[in-house]
């Protein structure tokens, strides 16, 4: 669709930019209003993807809700299961064992280093530099081996269960995680060789897209996209979940709040998260997963229910509709810090099975208002460089 | 129930709810009978002024519009059916406020996307989704379902597989003639 019409100050060129193309890292349409090379206006359609996740929550009880939320940001499946689950236990007022919510931090810190390698990774092949992403993909597949060792899928991994865990981690998992962590370092600084000094990549991510404080405000941007511009933001360190205020490291704040400035928070947040990562495998402590199954929420393990008369009842009790432990009437809001920023979920609960309402607060879709600001009288070059670095998930866009 | 979930569950009100009943009183609905951490349910029409006052007042300085949002709140025991939901945050104390905005009957709401600029999306959903219109925005479309769409299926007495939808859409003929 490209429309041409006379103007006083020249041709205005009416550019449609998706919804299929490969710089918009999924299906979302950007309507350009383009003067040669300058942008007038942007209007961007977004929808394409929308599944109604939200009203399918009310049909759904808690559990089976967590294989919907596998394919919101499908880059980082875990943390949006580590999310629902938490704001899901907020309802239900419990807390599970440490090895559980250790073994939760570890999983969102690796699905937090896999989600920045695509962002960084396709960003940059969007600028042309094709081996990085080629690079971040190498150690995403390691990545995503773990991931499938430990969960049975490499993207549905449906891994956490309200009170717990699908299932505690494999015998040799935490070594072999550990022997990634030790070579993974290399990668980015292979990575930060090939961008830092790049001049291309430099000349089109220094003063691109811009983000004062003042707007991180207005917009309620979170995530890498605030820390960028300065706003010292993290939910991790500022309203701890999951045993996070446990792990010593630090929230990478940026200057500028330009593009550049988002890839390095990225790049230096990967670094911290295999702190993280370090830090849970050295302190894993010894225990159970889940709650007690006595709760009648979390299911009992499975020779307990072949052998034992209390271990079948606990089973039956959790599998059938009309039994089970109902959660109370309710309204909670809960925030985790997931790679793309601030993952909310604000549940009403009825008192029945199914929640009554559950909204999703999508980083991607708050993230992505300022991209109007930010493309108005910009160079047509730049969309790919914002695109990229506010790092739009279409899946959670659209929910 | 273990200590730290306590502050988030409806056990600990700080006092920011209370001083929105002390600052507005003729604007609080009591219901509905809902559990909660720090909620508090007004009427819609000086919704503005209340935003404002959680924004600016120095005690308050709820600066952050985390989430907007509506809930129909149909099968509940509530003063009206349906609500918008503001979660406000303190990005100091990291404390949530949520204020729910009940809407009597055909009501429009006043728009916040002056003061955020996020709500203006977020305000194109909840008008797509539950069909609330906010009164000054600047640009109220659909945005997430088609632009010819009808219906707002967040709607409690939306069914799940829509109304039909499915079986009228239109079946593209080719012209074989022409080619």
């Amino acid at each position: 669709m490209v429309r041409v019409e006379k103007d006083l100050q020249g041709e205005i060129l009416e550019l449609s930019f998706g919804p299929q193309h490969p710089a918009t890292h999924g299906t979302l349409q950007i309507v350009m209003e383009l003067d040669g090379e300058k942008v007038i206006n942007v209007e961007p359609h977004i929808g394409f993807l929308h599944t109604g996740f939200e009203k399918l929550a009310e049909h759904m009880s808690y559990n089976q809700f967590v294989t919907v939320t596998d394919r919101m940001n499908y880059l980082s499946p875990l943390s949006n299961n580590i999310g629902f689950s938490l704001a899901a236990e907020k309802l239900f007022g419990i807390e599970i064992p440490k090895r559980g919510q250790y073994i939760r931090v570890l999983m969102a810190e690796l699905s937090r280093i896999a989600d920045h390698l695509v962002s960084i990774g396709t960003a940059a092949m969007d600028l042309g530099a094709m081996t990085v992403f080629l690079y971040g993909f190498r150690e995403r597949e390691k990545l995503y081996d773990l991931f499938e060792w430990a969960t049975g899928a490499r993207l549905t991994t449906s891994y956490t269960r309200v009170g717990g865990l699908m299932a505690d981690l494999p015998e040799d998992f935490p070594d072999a995680v550990l022997k990634w962590v030790e070579q993974f370092p290399k990668t980015i600084d292979e990575i930060e060789k090939l961008l830092n000094h790049n001049r291309i990549f430099q000349d089109r991510t220094y003063d691109i897209g811009v983000i004062s404080k003042e707007d991180v405000i207005k917009y309620s941007l979170t995530g890498p996209v605030a820390r960028a511009s300065g706003v010292n933001y993290d939910m991790r360190k500022d309203l701890p979940y999951s045993s996070y205020e446990e792990f010593e490291f630090e929230v990478p704040i940026g200057e500028n709040g330009d593009a550049f400035d988002r890839y390095l928070v990225r790049m230096e947040e990967m670094r911290q998260s295999l702190g993280i990562v370090k830090q849970v495998l050295a302190n894993l402590p010894d225990g159970e997963v889940n709650i007690d199954p006595d709760s009648k929420l979390t299911m009992p393990g499975k020779d307990e229910v072949y052998t034992t008369i209390e271990g079948l009842i606990h089973h039956f009790e959790v599998t059938m509709e009309n039994r089970g432990i109902l959660p109370p009437v309710r309204e909670v809001y809960m925030g985790t810090e997931s790679p793309n920023g601030e993952l909310g979920f604000y549940i009403v609960s009825n008192g029945e099975r199914e929640p009554y309402r559950v909204r999703i607060r999508p980083p991607s879709f708050i993230n992505y208002t300022i991209f109007k600001k930010l493309m108005k009288g910009a160079m047509f070059s730049d969309t790919v460089s914002n695109l990229g670095s506010l790092n739009i998930i279409a899946g959670e866009l659209d929910r | 129930m273990c200590g730290r979930w306590v502050r988030w569950s409806g056990i600990d009100m700080s006092g920011f709810t209370e001083k929105i009943i002390v600052k507005f009183p003729d604007e609080i609905l009591e219901g509905p009978a809902l559990e909660s951490e720090n909620a508090v349910s007004v009427k819609s029409d000086k919704i503005l002024e209340i935003l404002e006052y959680c924004r600016t007042d120095a005690d308050m300085k709820f600066l952050f519009l985390t989430d907007l949002t509506a809930v129909d709140f149909l099968e509940f025991d509530s003063p009206e059916r349906l609500a918008v939901i503001y979660v406000l945050r303190n990005m100091e104390s990291m404390e949530n406020l949520i204020i729910r905005a009940f809407l009597s009957g055909q009501e429009e709401i006043d728009t916040v996307s002056d003061i955020w600029h996020s709500a203006e999306w977020l305000e194109r959903e909840v008008w797509d989704l539950f069909g609330i219109k906010f009164k000054g925005h600047p640009n109220l479309k659909r945005i997430l379902m088609p632009d010819d769409y009808e219906g707002h299926p967040l709607l409690k007495d939306y069914p799940l597989k829509g109304r039909g939808e499915r079986d009228s859409f239109k079946i593209v003929q080719r012209d074989r003639e022409r080619y």
